[in-house]
């Protein structure tokens, strides 16, 4: 059945967010005519509107989360994008898994911080609000999905759309309202924690960017060129932390989950949201540099019009399919690039156009900085922080150059750097020195009158620490690239110079102490970022330099290693040894050898062929049902390091069929110095014919041994069976289960095969043990002799290939990053705390 | 001159800098025989070449060769002159190389081999479905 009433439902909800955004937006503008505190019916009105706005947002969320809560496959979203066996905190990721909702996810944080800033703020509230209701009406008409008649021109992509309008198969020729079973399921890399929060978090980044950009443009066009910075730092700083913890988030669940070994691959997708936080912190230092001296106005105004740009630039690369061969993972193209470019160019030209409008009548002080200003030092932060941002965006654009060349009949065939990690690395390296040295620095300017004398005196003490600290780490770590040292230096600078900071100020105003412990988490981060990708180091190196061809004399090491199964091999510092393929059930969550289970009709249950123990207690019984994510396979790798200590770790891979194959992710052993990163880089694919070998035969009684490829084996019991799942057994029919017990070198195998006597045809049902790679048949049965015909066919025994990297100080990463937010958090409340005062004084 | 002159043009040059280093560096797709005449001039840049795996009438992917011990293969590319052209790659075979529509091959021409450092694929299934049978 189609249940074409909520999806209608959802459609209508579209419609109407459109058309209420566009009446506030409307009601707004007429409102802010009359601007003040006074009460106005336009604004009244554009409140109402907004408010409606907001309620049917929420009711498209609802409309959508209620089909794909409810697996209503006859709608592509919930087809395309869930599954039956998908767990609710995952349906809650496969709502932005797709392109219509992560714009509408973009959508409902508008609206969200529309309404705070509507009950928070009373002053700006039209002209503010006139801004972000335009924004709103750019975005719904991105999910809006109607076709303009006459003109034939597709407005948006609809969330709503019905599995057979989306796409042409045949069946729907024959039978129009065939709903699918089930969905195709949520890509397996994306059903990971962190994709459950890392996607709101980063557009709830976006989303905030608007803000400031909202109260820039309102300052410009009421002539209040001023009073715009207070309110709007708070929603920066806000913005700043926000965008920055999302960004780190994805870093690190693509350190947990993809396996190109580490967390930042300058991808385009990646660059697109580096670029607007640089941008942005750069934004940020210059407003709080005018909140204090008045100076910078014009640096604020432009760096936060050019946030704002930069977001909907980058939204613009990474949705529109420009970016096509060049990055790995862009959203697929849904023929938006034409609207998309619109919203793009309206906010662009718009802005320009006022803030060039309004130059001329914008204050500007006098007085030139000097050297010994705060003021210069922080510009000069600010402007390398754009340099920097100006040096990811040159080269990312790369594919739009060729774009717009296309378009006035010229052929490029400009390629994006071929090694993007060291192209990027060679600037952004030395940027971060400069930045590392300037907020060292920075802050002594920020906290006292400098002139020459008192610069040298407070800069004595930090500068003696720090090089004694960079000495130690240097002999300690053995840190020898020049470029490296230097870097080590001025982050351990920045550390030492802001702790330093941190400790005067904490004793007086621990409130002030935001940008101290902000500085420090920078300083502690790239610190992190260039021991862990700078000093990586492939463990699972082969020296043994072989030949790569006849056609070709060089000779490589390859960065892989082929284990067979519990077979040791020797690897810089550890042994290594593959126990095996196993899986995970689902309640309790524990490893389960595949060898002890049988599969069953249903690929998520598995019935246990025996005992089943973990940490010495019985977990599930033999027979029992277990409950299992059969996408994912992980493969056992013992460590043992040279002191005999020994570890597990479980990198995984998950099999998908729809997905394209084969995905690997990684399994990481955490240390405080280091981390040791290891994933299977080439399995035996599951679906891949195996080569068996010619078949053995064995005449056998219950307890002889036998040798079955070099192992000992024998029968243990052989037992009637009364049911066979899949088969129907009459009266005179025969079923009986030979149970073998092959000794391997680590533990006991069991094998089932069955013998079975059906209509007076015999069947043989054979049993595998995939670890030794050996197959049981049970051939005949002799009972005069007592004795059984076993045959035995052996394959290749299972193997994997896997990589490992040792990831040194990775911690220091995160634990900066953790320092960055907690500063963040520190200058919000005392930005907050200032702005609520004016408030209360009935200025804002 | 005042100093915020001077930081402009410093500014400025750095940008102009960034630029020029970024288009030398900028890789260049190109077909193998261009690739092939670079590397015979001494110049070792990576380049991109795009391209196509041969395929038998009936689907099956030809000219595959993994190394016995499973740790790098070769594999036969078609460019977009339809020059065919043996590519090394020292890693495993890609999990869904196999299904890939078009293949993006970065590296430079060694002798008469070329030798790819990364392997970009494109997998039309791999994001969205294109059609839905009853079975599903």
């Amino acid at each position: 059945m189609i249940h074409s009433f909520i999806g209608d439902l959802g459609h209508l909800f579209v419609i109407i967010t459109l058309v209420t955004a566009i009446f506030a937006a409307f009601c707004y503008f007429i409102a802010s005519k009359k601007d003040g505190l006074q009460s106005n019916p336009w604004k009244a009105n554009g409140r109402f509107f907004f408010s409606l706005h907001a309620i049917s947002v929420i009711g498209i969320v609802f409309c959508l989360f209620y089909i794909i809560y409810n697996h209503y496959f006859e709608y592509h979203y919930a087809w395309s994008h869930s599954s039956r066996q998908l767990p609710t905190h995952y349906m809650i990721s496969c709502f932005w898994e797709g392109q219509e909702g992560s714009f509408l996810l973009w959508i409902f944080w508008h609206a969200l911080l529309g309404v705070i800033v509507i009950l928070t703020n009373k002053f700006w509230e039209s002209s503010v609000m006139t801004v972000f209701s335009l924004v709103q009406v750019f975005l719904a008409s991105m999910i809006l999905g109607i076709v303009i008649p006459g003109l034939n021109i597709k407005l948006g992509s609809s969330p709503f759309i019905l599995l057979r309008d989306a796409i042409d198969a045949p069946i729907f020729s024959s039978q129009p309202n065939f709903v699918p079973e089930d969905g195709t399921g949520l890509n397996p890399l994306l059903q990971n924690y962190w994709m459950v929060i890392h996607p709101p978090t980063l557009f709830l980044g976006f989303a905030l960017c608007t803000v400031p950009f909202a109260y820039c443009i309102g300052g410009l066009w009421k002539k209040r060129y001023r009073d715009w910075i207070r309110p709007a730092l708070p929603w920066a700083l806000v913005g700043g932390a926000i965008l920055g913890l999302g960004i780190l988030m994805g870093g690190y669940w693509a350190y947990e989950t993809l396996n190109f070994g580490g967390y930042w691959n300058w991808d385009p997708v990646e660059n697109a949201v580096y670029v607007p936080w640089l941008f942005l912190v750069a934004a940020i230092h210059t407003m709080i540099t005018f909140r204090s001296s008045e100076t910078a106005l014009k640096a604020s105004i432009v760096l936060v019009i050019t946030t704002f740009i930069l977001i909907l630039y980058s939204t613009f690369l990474t949705r529109s399919g420009v970016l096509g061969e060049s990055s790995v993972h862009s959203f697929t193209d849904l023929g938006l690039s034409g609207q998309l470019l619109i919203y793009l160019l309206f906010f662009t030209i718009g802005a320009i156009v006022l803030s060039v409008a309004r130059w001329k009548e914008l204050p500007t002080t006098e007085k030139e900085a000097s050297t010994y200003s705060r003021e210069f030092w922080i510009f000069i932060g600010a402007v390398v922080l754009c340099l920097m941002g100006f040096q990811v965006l040159i080269p990312t654009s790369i594919p739009v150059y060729n774009k717009i060349l296309e378009l006035f009949g010229v052929v490029s065939n400009m390629a994006p750097p071929a090694d993007q990690v060291a192209f990027y690395t060679k600037f952004q390296l030395w940027f971060s020195v400069i930045i590392a040295l300037l907020s060292g620095t920075g802050q002594f300017f920020w906290w006292k009158k400098m002139d020459k004398a008192t610069l040298k005196n407070s800069l004595t003490i930090p500068v003696v620490i720090t090089l004694i600290l960079t000495m130690v780490i240097i002999l300690i770590k053995d840190v020898a690239e020049p470029s490296y040292i230097i870097l080590l230096l001025a982050s351990v600078y920045t550390v030492v110079a802001n702790g330093k900071i941190f400790f005067d100020v904490i004793r007086k105003s621990p409130g002030l102490s935001g940008g101290a412990i902000t500085h420090i988490g920078v300083g502690l981060m790239l610190i992190g970022i260039m021991f862990s990708s700078g000093y990586s180091k492939v463990v699972s190196l082969n020296t043994t330099g072989m030949l790569i061809s006849k056609e070709s004399s060089n000779e490589f090491n390859s960065e892989n290693l082929l284990l067979f199964v519990n077979e040791p091999k020797e690897m810089a510092g550890y042994q290594l040894k593959y126990k095996g393929e196993r899986v995970e059930s689902s309640n309790p969550s524990i490893f389960i050898n595949k060898n002890d289970i049988e599969k069953t009709a249903t690929s998520y249950l598995v019935t246990a062929k025996r005992n089943i123990e973990d940490e010495g207690e019985v977990i599930f019984s033999k027979g029992d049902t277990i409950k299992i994510s059969a996408e994912n396979t992980f493969y056992e790798i013992e460590y043992t390091d040279q002191n005999g200590n020994s570890f597990d770790l479980y990198p995984r891979a998950q099999v998908n069929e729809s997905m394209g194959g084969l995905l690997a992710s990684p399994d990481i052993k955490r240390g405080i110095s280091k981390d040791l990163y290891t994933h299977v880089s080439s399995i035996r694919s599951p679906n891949e014919k195996v080569e068996w070998s010619d078949l053995e035969e064995f005449k056998v009684s219950p307890g002889k041994n036998f040798f079955v490829n070099d192992y000992v084996s024998h029968i243990e019991n052989v037992e009637r069976m009364d049911q066979i799942e899949g088969i129907d057994l009459a009266g005179d029919d025969v079923a009986v289960k030979v149970s073998i017990i092959v000794e391997g070198e680590e533990k006991e195998y069991l094998a089932q095969p069955i013998f079975l006597i059906k209509d007076g045809m015999v069947g043989r049902i054979s049993d595998e043990i995939s670890d030794l790679g050996i197959k049981f048949t049970a051939l005949n049965i002799h009972p005069d002799e007592n004795a059984f015909s076993i045959g035995a066919n052996t394959r290749q025994k299972d193997w994997v290939v896997l990589k490992a990297m040792e990831k040194p100080l990775i911690n220091v990463l995160w634990g900066g990053t953790l320092l960055l937010i907690i500063g963040f958090g520190v200058a919000i409340n005392r930005r907050y705390k200032e702005f609520k005062k004016m408030r209360e004084k009935g200025m804002e | 001159m005042k100093a915020s002159h001077i930081i402009g043009i410093i500014v400025i040059a750095v940008a102009i800098g960034i630029i020029i280093v970024t288009a030398g560096d900028a890789s260049s797709y190109v077909t193998f025989d261009q690739a092939k005449e670079m590397a015979d001039n001494g110049n070792n840049n990576s380049i991109h070449v795009v391209g196509e795996l041969p395929k038998t009438g009936s689907g099956e992917i030809t000219g595959i060769e993994p190394s016995s011990d499973k740790l790098s293969f070769s594999f036969v590319m078609v460019d977009e002159n339809k020059k065919e052209q043996r590519v090394f790659y020292n890693e495993p075979m890609p999990t869904d190389f196999k299904r890939s529509e078009k293949v993006v091959v970065i590296g430079s021409y060694k002798e008469n081999l070329f030798i790819a450092d990364k392997i970009l694929m494109k997998c039309p299934s791999k994001y969205q479905e294109k059609t839905v049978t009853a079975g599903i």
